[in-house]
């Protein structure tokens, strides 16, 4: 509900990036958004892709790596997938609370001319 | 204007400490040439670091002062401002208590709540459908922090965008009501993930809306195994003082 602020954010990172190092273009940005971000990818790019009109990153595509979650069960000493939700060890049956991967909301880096 | 983030509001006494950016403009970012002209900048930033940077400034804000800070969130109508109103009533005798209230539009919830003795300060968002730590920061202004025991925050009503965003609190409170249905907490896992109290509200009408416990406290287990949970009802005051027990041992240890 809220990606028009998260892209709005983005842009501007992204723009401060490209200005700094000269860019005359943005031509990718990548970036790593968790299952349990609270973020759509779709509604992501395309506030993105309407706020970045009349930019140095107009027309830039967004390479969006999907993290699912992953937990760890302190019984078990364990990492495991698991569903949002859904913690529950799949060896011992113990939910955990030990979120390990799921809640990314990061730029990696971006692709300039 | 806050001379800082550039913001239309008033720089207050204790604003942004730290606010400035610490990512310089060569800190972070890398070139690597590429023979096809184009050239990779490494960014490895999280998009969320500005309202982290503010959040972490509210949390020492509010540690300096030993102040119990309370993040509810919950759907709109699940009685938020019924069991603050409640709370406040209950606990002003022995703790000082305000609260910052967050609605797209209207004074009416502050209005409400300082009815009971309380302040209570207002953040109307407009159209952003959850609090940041910035606009938290800014309230802050307007409360008299050092007399303070508990802060809560009354997010906008919003299972969804609340939960991204940390304001520096020590609590997340979220707060589900019978008439809500029993798979909330399966429906919306980013927000019960992370709440370490979990009120559920209206337990009074629990049987006129054909409020399944069993399924509902499976639910939480399975979504919030971290979380406490608390039954409890607003209106008559059931369950109320495991709510009041939970907070008072959060309080921060105060110096005499």
């Amino acid at each position: 509900m809220h990606e028009f602020g998260v892209a709005e954010g983005l842009l501007k990172a992204v723009l401060h990036a490209a200005e700094t190092h000269g860019a005359t273009r943005v031509v990718t940005v990548r970036l790593r958004i968790g299952h349990l971000a609270g973020i759509v990818p779709e509604s992501l790019t395309f506030a993105f892709e309407a706020l970045a009109q009349d930019t140095l990153a107009h027309g830039a595509t967004l390479h969006i790596q999907s993290i699912p979650v992953t937990c760890h069960c302190p019984h078990c000493r364990l990492d495991f997938p698991c569903s949002p939700g859904f913690y529950q060890c799949p060896t011992c049956n113990q939910s955990s609370s030990d979120l390990r991967t799921g809640r990314e909301l990061d730029i990696i880096d971006m692709e300039i001319t | 204007m806050c001379a800082t983030c550039g913001c239309s509001q008033p720089t207050g006494p204790h604003h942004h400490h730290h606010g400035h950016h610490h990512d310089h403009d060569h800190g972070p970012h890398h070139l690597h040439p590429d023979p096809s002209g184009s050239r990779v900048v490494n960014l490895a930033q999280s998009l969320l670091a500005q309202n982290d940077r503010f959040a972490e400034q509210n949390r020492g804000i509010l540690k300096a002062h030993h102040i119990l800070a309370a993040n509810l969130m919950s759907s709109p109508g699940s009685g938020k401002t019924a069991l603050l109103e409640r709370t406040l009533a209950d606990l002003m005798p022995e703790l000082r208590i305000a609260v910052i209230v967050g609605d797209l539009a209207t004074e009416n919830d502050a209005a409400r709540l300082r009815k009971t003795g309380a302040p209570a300060h207002q953040i109307m968002t407009g159209t952003a459908c959850h609090l940041d730590a910035h606009a938290v920061q800014h309230a802050f202004d307007h409360l008299d922090l050092p007399s303070l025991h508990i802060l809560f925050i009354e997010n906008v009503g919003n299972l969804v965008c609340p939960a991204s965003f940390d304001l520096g609190e020590r609590l997340k409170v979220v707060v589900m009501s019978v008439t809500e249905g029993e798979d909330k907490p399966l429906k919306y896992p980013s927000m019960f993930q992370r709440a370490d109290i979990v009120l559920i509200n209206k337990i009074d009408l629990a049987h006129a809306a054909g409020y399944h416990e069993p399924t509902a406290l499976a639910n939480l287990k399975s979504a919030a195994p971290q979380a406490q949970i608390i039954p409890c009802s607003a209106k008559t005051g059931q369950g109320m003082d495991q709510w009041y027990n939970a907070l008072r041992t959060h309080l921060p240890p105060r110096n005499p």
